[in-house]
Parts: C-alpha cells; structure tokens; sequence
C-alpha cells in the first residue's frame, strides 16, 4: 500500500516534539530558574525541633543545689495506634472515667490529628507513672514523655529563687521573639534576673516530618543540628540553713527580713512573710496552687523584703545622727534636755518614753534610750543649718545623705521589682504647705516617721554602711557564675564595686553611733538580743498602723522592726527584720534577730533561743482583717463572675451562710485623709499596712 | 520471508527493547523510592511480594514473559484476531458494571484473587488493533465520511463505557486515536476545527463571557470586511462566516458553561480551573451547590495536588537530591506518588537532568515508533504502530504535564514507570505487538 501522504508524519512528529520542548521548558523553569520550590519544599519536610537545655543550678553558700532539675512525665497519646485497650483497667490504672477517657481522646484527635501524638493527661505523679510503666505493654498507643521540672530541694527561699513559668506574649514581645509560645522563662526571682545565664543555649534538630507532620528522622543526618548548651549554675550567699530557720520564723507572719554580709554584700538569707512553698507551683497542682495564690489577699507572691514599704520608725535614728555629726550640727557629746516630749515647735510633739535623767546626754545614750525628741531636734538642726541658707536648701542636702545610706532609691540588688521606698522630694511639702515650710512641718522624719518609707533590704544594707563605717557592696545573691564569660561578667561587675560612699564620716562619729547601738543591747531596748560572747549592736523600732476597711479607720496591732549587726568590732551578719502588726519592737524582731544572728555565727542555740525559736514560729500574727478582706474580695469577684456569665457557682456560697463578722472602728478616728494614706502605700497591697508614730 | 530456521530475534527492533528495558528500571527505582521505608531489606523486601517495588517487579517479569511469547506469535494473528479481541475487550468493559469492586472513586476495576484489573486499560490495545484492522480493510474508502465516523466509533465506543465507570481520564486516551485517523487520512480541516475549539474552550475559561462574545463578534465584522471583495462575488462566503461565528459564540455563550454546570462534576471544573490559575466562577459553584454541601466535610484543597507535586519537582534543581534524600516523595508530600504523580520521584531525586533523560528516552521512542510505522509495508501494521505511538505520547505527555501544573489533573499513569499491573502490562502487550508485527515489516497484512 502506498505511502498516503509523508507531510501528515512529519507533522505529528512535530506535535510530538513541540509537545516536548514545552514540557523540558516547564521543567526547566520549576527546576532550575525558579529558587523557591527549594525553600518550600524545605518548609514542608524540615521541621526545626528545638532542643532545651537544663536550667542551670542555684546553690548556696556552702555549695548545696538548693534550685535543682528534677524528671516528671507527661502521658502522650496517638489515637491511631490505641488497639485492642482495656479501657476500663487502663481507667482505673490512671484514676479516670470512662467518659473522661473518651473526651481526652476525641480532643486528641481533635488537636493533633490520630497520627500524632498528644498530651493525654500531663505531669503524672510518681506513683501513677510507676503504676503506668509496669503496665505500660498492654497500652499501645500511649507513652511517657519526660519533662524536665525545677525542684526546690530545701522546699525554701521562694522569693528569692522565683520561678518558671511558660512565657507569655509580652515576654515573647520583648525578647524580639526570641522566645516562642511554650517555652519556659524565669518570670520572677534570681530565675527572672540571671534568665540568660540559666537558660543556656537553646539546641536545634533539623528533623524531617511527613506529609502528616510525624518527625521521620535527621535532615541530612543532622548536619544542621546545633547541640543545645546547658545552663550554668550560680554560686550565692545563701546559707539555706540560716534561711530555712528564718522562714520557719517568719511562719505566720507579715513582714520581711533580710540577712546580710557586710564586708561583701552578699545577701545570707530573705524572707517575706506570708511565705510558700516553691515546690508547689511547680509539679501536676502547679497552676491551681499559682492562682489561688494570686487570689489571696495577704499577698504570698508579694516579696516585702525588698517590696515592702515601712516607716523605718526609731531604727532610723542612728542614720540620723550620722549626718548631723558629719555635718558638724552635734558633737558626740551633744546633749539635749528632753523632758519627755519635744516642745521646740510648740505642740509638744513627739512624745518620748522617758523623761529627764540626762537619758539624752550625748550621742551614745540617745540612741541608747531611743530619744524621739533628740532626734527631732537633730533633724532640724541638720536642715536649719546656716550654711545653706534656707531650710529648702537643708532639706535636699539631707535627702541627698539618705540616697547615698540607699533610702529612696533602688538599691539595685539581683532580683526583680525591688522598691525604692520613698524620702519626699521638696515638691511635696511645698505643695501641700503652699510652699511655706519650716523644719517643724516634717519634723518626724528625724524619727523615721512622715513620709518616709524603707524597705526591708534598705534598712539591712544601712546597717552594713554604719557596721563598714561607710562603705557597702550593693547587695546581691549572687557570689559567682559557673564558667563565668564576659559577658556574665559585665552582669556582675555591679556587685563587685565597693561604694566607698560615707567612709569621710569621721570614726569618732560611727564609734558614737556603734557604742550607741551596742549600749541598746547590753542596758536599752533590745536587751533580748544578747547573746553570751559576741557584741550585738541593735536598734528597735515600733510603728503604729491603721488600715482602711469597710470605709473605716482602724487601728492595728503596732509593726515591730528590728536592726541589728554582729559582732560589733568585725561585723559578720547585718538583720533587718519587720514584722507586721506584732507589737513592740523587742517582742518578735528582737527574738527573731538573735536567734538568726546566734545561727550564723555559732552555729547552735542556747537553750532559751531554741525555745524560742518553737514559741516564735508556732505563733500566728496574721492580722485578723485579712480574713474579711478576702472575704470581700472573693464574694465581690464571684459577684462580678455571675453577672458576666451568669454563672451562680461561686457567689452561692456568699448569698447562704455564715461569714465574717464587720471590722470594728477604731475609736473617734474618722478617715481623715484616705487617699494620701492609700498614695504612699505599695501598688495592690494597698491595704497591708505601715507604720505611725514609732516609739522607743 | 519463511527461512529454514526462524529465530525470534530476526527483524527485531533492538532499540525499541532496549528503551522499554530502560523505562521499567527507571519506575521500578521510583517506586522503590517513593515507598522504601528507612530500615527494609533491600533484597528481602525485593523478592517478597510484599512491597508495591517488589510487586511492581515480578508484574514486569510477568509482563516480560507475555511479551517473549508475543514476539513467538505468527504476526497474522493479531490481524486476524483484532476484531475478536475488540470484542472481548468490550464484552469485559461491560462485565465491569455488574461485578466491579467495590473501590471508592472508581467502578473500573475488577478484583481477581489478590489482583485489582482494569479492562479499560487494557482495551486499549484491542482498540488500536480494532482501528488498524478497519483502516486497513481493502473496502474501507477513508475518504468517505461514513468511514470516518465508523473509525470514531471504534475508538470512542470503549470511551463512553470508561467514561460511565467514573474514569475520565482513562477515557480521554481513545481521543490520541484521532491522530491516527488524521495519518490515514482525517481532513486537516478537523485537526484546525479541533485546535480551534481547544483556543476557544481555553479563551473562554480565561475571558468573562460577554467580553469574548463582543470580541468573537469584531473578529467576525473584520473577517466580513477584509473580506468584502470575495463575498461580493460569492454570497455562500459570507453564510459560513457567520455561521462559524454563530457556532463560536454558541460554544462559548451556552456550550461550556453548559458543561461545566450540567456534565462535568465540581471537582473536575476545580481542576481545570486551578489548571490556568483562576477561581472557579460564582456561578458554576452555585450549579454544584448539592456536591459542595456533600462534601463540605471533606474539604480538600484542590490545588494541593499539583502545588505539592511541584514543589517537590521544583526542589529537585538541576542534579537533584538524589534517590533517597527526596524528602517530598519520599515522606508522602505527594498524594498518589506511586501511581499517577510518579514522575515528582524522578524530578525531585535526579533534578532536571534526570527528568531530562528520561523524557528523551519517550520522544526517542516515540519518533522511533513512527519510523516504525512509516515502514511497515502493511496499512493494518501502519496504523497499530501510529495507535501506539499515539497513546504512549497522550499518557506521557498529559501525565508529565499535569505533575507540572501545564494540565488538569487527569488520573492517568505513566506508560512503563507508574505503579500498577495493568498499566505496565497492556503497555507491554501494546509494545511488544508492534515490535513483532515490525519484524514482519515486508509482509502485507490485512
């Protein structure tokens, strides 16, 4: 048969090849010109899994891991391969229902879809995690995954430590995204401050993953991997016997204490009161513990020690009279004739304890007898001096005194949120006084009283400058870094500088002021805090206070302050105590200070101290209103709860029942001035309270 | 021709045997690509039966022995049997109504023991013979409109069953016979008639329909002009002018709007549409309504197919990954990467180079294959070597083309590299028929 025409062949052999130029261009194209279906395909199968390194260790004075890292397990499902369960025994293995199990399952698949894996129940207790291990053969489907913990070994020093908890999208904001949703960061405490250091450095695992996400294994056999760094372990200060004894002191009670070295500024032991225990926010209560402690009032999260705001009271009068014997107003031997009240100012304020005697002869007994109107005196003395002109003038140079002592500013230890506390700046008193004042008009602030606020930690480091005579190291935690770099260096470089800031107070001066404190120990006020063998020097302080409460104005139990340092001539220990609403000074700080100064230093107690020790951390100092404040707080919250949601859970049981009774007034003392009571008080704890008109 | 000791390999054409070999160890490397699992014995898993790289293989060992016996058949034969065996094979499209498996998306295939077998794959080979046995009867006048329409009839028949058992694609393959009516004799006024349509169809996809109404409409006022001396002189010109220009406004005005909202399902309009990169319009998905709310459970981004496909593809680069570093085949990026999308395996782990040979390897084969027919001495040889040729390069082409987004996803394998028994056979059978009916070149067929 004849060929029927040779063009129709070319013709589809040029179909065949047009059809194929296009297709090698097209490949062409995708496969060489075009560079993103590299970086796609790359997004689609390599998944970057970060590798978290351990936390780095916190250890004490003595090198004992009081932050430690501990194992717990996280129970994981993949609903796709969960076969041939016997629900029920696996049920009652892991203490849950059935129809629990079957919601627990559903949201799994709901999550993660059946092929990957998903938290079915997190943080097993020991106990079910051993039960689960035994048996765990008969469960395909489900496994244990670890979850590195922090563990608190002493079951202490919650404030300073702080603690861990997922970031939220601030921290990440902040961090320039460096952290992502579910990593953990140091949110309070030495764990917030040294974050960088504790951390370590993050590792990545360039994993290969399927279509369904499932990781696969290596990419390129981990030739991308970075292998994570862990985190280096600080050295501290912390004598966490000393702080597990102040803790069980401060048991029950509000306030905050602080220990310190002064010769290296090293803080020893930090309390405030109410405490917790740190181990509870950690482990499967975790966030139940954590908001029912953000809920109460009493403010356990709150760290007083350095967040606390209290009128120093009389502890503040040695400080006083170093500036006046600086500033040349009062020799040592300066006397003043005090017949039991200041009358230089015409209304016969403040009152003191005692009366004639020559109890405020010179400098050392003054301080000895705690006399409110010598200190008052010197006070003006000090801003009324002629050398400055006007007591405007005077006043800001005795300011400037109290910012070098550290009162009024951050001091700048290693921990988050400290308060600066607050000595008033000029502005204050000329707006209140129409800017006519006269040293009369603050007059108390020489016996630590108007507007002036301290911290714990303030008056603890004051007392290290008197006991240095002069100089101080900012206070800080934090001895060394593991492996310290640079960069740690830098960080702590701070706490490594000696302020040399009042060493040109002559010694004549600081001997009076040390013999004074020395002579409150041995005949004064602080008798209690004699210990045999070593020179204690103290100074008390009792502070009134009032709170608002259902509109009223009462009265509470005084707040009771304690300074002290020892021994005397080459001082070791230097102990702020406060205690809220306790009574006289001498009663509770003064107890509480020994027994903690005999510990450090001796390392045993006598037998009045251990009996005090059982007396003093049995006793329960919660001020009672507490109790009605949380009342009305929870009862107000669960209101607003049912009117948003409509939901009468909560506020049923404030509509049934018994509850506490209404506070009662305090005598003829109406609320005078609540908002500028209120304004000086600490941010949220408005309520818990300071002091007024410290005596003795 | 008869010599005293007839040995198969006389005549044989080598290179079309050697090519074959090439393209079934390039897909049974793919397979095992996209499917060995880290940690398998090679050689176990190999000879097991148990893995699709391992079925795959003895389905070629099979299909190599079927083919040795055909080159041992007499070439009379297939000429003789071809009308039998259309027969046979429509006889078996229809025995896969009532006894289909039951496969989701598909009512094509029959189960044989352990074996999935698709008839309307295999009739292929039937209808090549069929068609060269109808083009070559000496009473067949090709010219004639009657036997061109019989030709189609052969070859759309087992078309319109395939198209029932819900396997367009595979249906879409009878139409590559045209090209082989066209070689005997087809007017080429049907192949412009057809690529028109083809620029028609597309332009109406790409063009809002009124806006290519009044274009279509200026195109035919200009024509008229232009055309003015002529029609003057000749009114019959200017009558199919605008009847040409009725039938095009008419195919693009209700013609495929009709399809897409009454013949074609939703997800078939998705894919043409994804095909040229535009959303399907309102009023189309309104048509589907019903399927939408059938499968609105089920949502399934249609495009992910093709996107993953070229990603996977694109990634491969020039040399690519290599075998089994392929990350998007080998961790299942690609749905049915096996089968169908089989060619992202070779793009992604052998690159551009890689794709480039093998896709020389098919138009070597496919130029080789009409040499073939352009010798044969016989029209019934002719014809069956252009059935071949024509399928082999519809499925090549539309199967690469559609892994690189250049098509609509259309379900058909790649002719000697995708997984599957049937498909690698009734290739086979096509292949090795022509190389036996080529050795027999000098000898008149009918």
């Amino acid at each position: 048969m004849s060929v029927f025409n040779q063009s129709r062949s070319r013709i589809i052999r040029f179909i065949f090849i047009v059809a194929f130029v296009v297709i090698v261009v097209q490949l062409f194209y995708l496969q060489v010109i075009s560079g993103k279906y590299q970086q796609l395909a790359r997004d689609n199968a390599v998944f970057a899994k970060v590798v978290y390194p351990e936390r780095g260790i916190i250890f004490d004075r003595n090198g004992k891991a009081i932050l430690n890292n501990t194992i717990i397990y996280d129970l994981m499902v993949t609903p796709a391969e969960v076969k041939g369960l016997d629900t029920l025994e696996f049920c009652r293995l892991i203490g849950m229902d059935t129809v629990e199990f079957n919601k627990r399952i559903l949201e799994a698949k709901f999550k993660n879809t059946a092929v990957r894996p998903s938290v079915f129940k997190g943080l097993l207790t020991k106990e079910m995690q051993a039960r689960f291990e035994e048996n765990s053969w008969k469960y395909p489907g489900f496994n244990l995954v670890e979850r590195p913990l922090r563990s608190y070994s002493y079951n202490a020093a919650a404030h300073i430590l702080g603690y861990i908890r997922e970031a939220d999208t601030k921290d990440i904001e902040n961090s320039g995204n460096f952290y992502r949703q579910g990593d953990f960061i140091g949110k309070t405490g030495l764990e917030s401050y040294y974050e960088k250091v504790l951390m370590g450095q993050r590792g990545v695992q360039h994993m290969i993953k399927d279509n369904k996400n499932r990781l696969v294994g290596h990419f390129e056999n981990g030739a991308y991997d970075t292998a994570s760094v862990a985190g280096r372990g600080l050295r501290t200060y912390i004598d966490i016997e000393l702080q597990q004894m102040a803790e069980q002191l401060m048991a029950n009670k509000v306030g905050g204490l602080v220990a310190i070295d002064p010769k290296t500024g090293g803080i020893l032991a930090m309390v405030s009161g109410p405490n917790y225990n740190p181990n509870d926010l950690t482990g499967p209560d975790g966030s139940k513990n954590y908001s029912k402690m953000v809920l109460d009032v009493t403010g356990p999260m709150l760290n007083r020690a350095i967040g606390g705001r209290y009128e120093p009271g009389s502890t503040f009068k040695p400080l006083g009279a170093l500036v006046a014997l600086n500033e040349g107003v009062i020799t040592p031997s300066y006397g003043y004739p005090c017949g039991g009240r200041y009358t230089l100012c015409g209304h016969g304020k403040p009152a003191c304890t005692h009366a004639g005697g020559g109890h405020a002869a010179n400098v050392r007994l003054s301080i000895a007898n705690s006399c409110n109107a010598y200190y008052a005196h010197v006070y003006r003395l000090t801003v009324d001096n002629p050398k400055y002109g006007n007591v405007k003038n005077g006043y800001l140079h005795w300011k400037e005194y109290m910012n070098t002592f550290g009162l009024g500013v951050r001091l700048g230890l290693d921990l988050p949120n400290e308060n600066p506390g607050l000595i008033p700046d000029t502005s204050v008193y000329n707006k209140e006084n129409a800017n006519r004042w006269t040293s009369c008009t603050n007059l108390t602030l020489g016996i630590g009283q108007d507007k002036m606020l301290t911290t714990p930690l303030q008056m603890a480091n004051a007392m290290c400058i008197i006991a240095n005579k002069g100089y101080y190291y900012t206070p800080h935690f934090v001895e060394k870094i593991d492996g310290e770099t640079d960069e740690d260096s830098s960080l702590m470089k701070k706490f490594r500088v000696k302020h040399d800031v009042l060493t040109h107070i002559p010694d004549t001066a600081f001997s009076a002021v040390i013999e004074g404190m020395n002579d409150v120990v041995k005949f004064g006020t602080a008798r209690i805090a004699q210990i045999p063998g070593i020179d204690v020097c103290a100074k008390t302080g009792t502070a009134e206070n009032y709170t608002i409460l259902d509109g009223r104005r009462i009265k509470l139990p005084n707040n009771s302050m304690f300074v002290s340092f020892a021994p005397k001539d080459n001082p070791k220990i230097a102990i702020a105590v406060f205690v809220q609403n306790a009574g006289f000074g001498a009663t509770w700080a003064g107890p509480i200070s020994r027994i903690l100064l005999e510990k450090f230093l001796n390392d045993t107690l006598m037998t009045k101290s251990k009996a005090d020790l059982e007396r003093i951390s049995k006793a329960n100092l919660m001020p009672a209103y507490f109790k009605r404040l949380q009342y009305k707080e929870d009862s107000i919250r669960s209101y607003k709860w049912f009117q948003t949601t409509k939901d009468s859970t909560y506020i049923r049981k404030y509509t049934t029942g018994v509850f506490p009774e209404k506070s009662k007034p305090a005598k003829k003392n109406p609320v005078r001035k609540p908002n500028e009571i209120l304004a000086v008080l600490p941010e949220r704890t408005n309520y818990l309270a300071t002091g007024k008109s410290p005596q003795a | 021709m008869r010599q005293q000791q007839p040995a198969i390999s006389k005549g044989i054409d080598w290179s079309l045997a050697w090519i074959y070999l090439l393209l079934v160890a390039i897909g049974l490397t793919a397979i095992f690509a996209a499917t060995y699992k880290e940690g398998d014995p090679v050689l176990q898993s190999f000879l097991g039966f148990k893995t699709d790289y391992s079925k795959q293989f003895y389905f070629f060992l099979f299909s190599f022995v079927l083919g040795f016996f055909i080159l041992l058949t007499d070439s009379k034969f297939f000429s003789a049997t071809a009308n039998l065996l259309y027969a046979i094979g429509i006889l078996m499209l229809l025995v896969v109504f009532p006894f289909h498996s039951p496969i989701k998306g598909t009512e094509s295939i029959i189960k044989l023991g352990a074996f999935n077998f698709q008839p309307a794959e295999l009739c292929k080979i039937f209808v090549a013979l069929a068609l060269a046995k109808y083009l070559s009867r000496p009473d067949t006048d090709f010219t004639k409109t009657r036997a061109q329409l019989i030709a189609a009839g052969i070859a759309l028949f087992p078309a319109a069953l395939t198209i029932l058992q819900s396997e367009t694609g595979l249906a879409l393959v009878y139409f590559s016979f045209f090209l082989v009516m066209y070689r005997e004799g087809l007017p080429s006024a049907i192949l412009v008639i057809g690529f028109s349509a083809a620029v028609l169809i597309v332009a109406t996809l790409l063009v809002e329909k009124l806006t290519l109404a009044i274009i279509l409409t200026g195109l035919a006022l200009l024509v008229i002009y232009f055309t003015r001396r002529q029609w003057k002189r000749r009114t019959a010109l200017l009558t199919q002018i605008i009847f040409i220009w009725l039938i095009c406004v008419g195919i693009q005005f209700f013609a495929v709007p009709m399809a897409f909202k009454k013949v074609l399902k939703l997800y078939q309009v998705e894919r043409i549409y994804s095909t040229v990169g535009i959303d399907v319009p309102a009023e189309y998905m309104e048509a589907h309504l019903e399927e939408i709310a059938k499968n609105k459970d089920k949502k399934k981004d249609i495009d992910y197919n093709v996107r993953q496909s070229k990603i996977a593809i694109g990634s491969g680069g020039f040399f690519g990954k290599g075998l089994l570093s392929a990350t998007q085949t080998r961790y299942d990026f690609v749905p049915e990467q096996r089968t169908d999308f089989i060619f992202c395996t070779v793009g992604e782990g052998f690159g551009f180079a890689g794709s480039f040979v093998l896709l020389t390897l098919y138009i070597i084969l496919l130029l080789r294959m009409i040499t073939i027919a352009e010798r044969q001495r016989s029209t019934f040889s002719r014809a069956y070597a252009y059935g071949v040729a024509a399928v082999i390069f519809f499925h090549m082409a539309i199967n690469i083309a559609m892994t690189i987004g250049l098509a609509p996803v259309i379900g058909i394998p790649l002719p000697f590299i995708s997984y599957g028994g049937t498909s690698l056979l009734t290739f086979t059978i096509m292949l090795f028929i022509l190389i036996r009916l080529d050795a027999d070149r000098q000898m008149v067929l009918r």
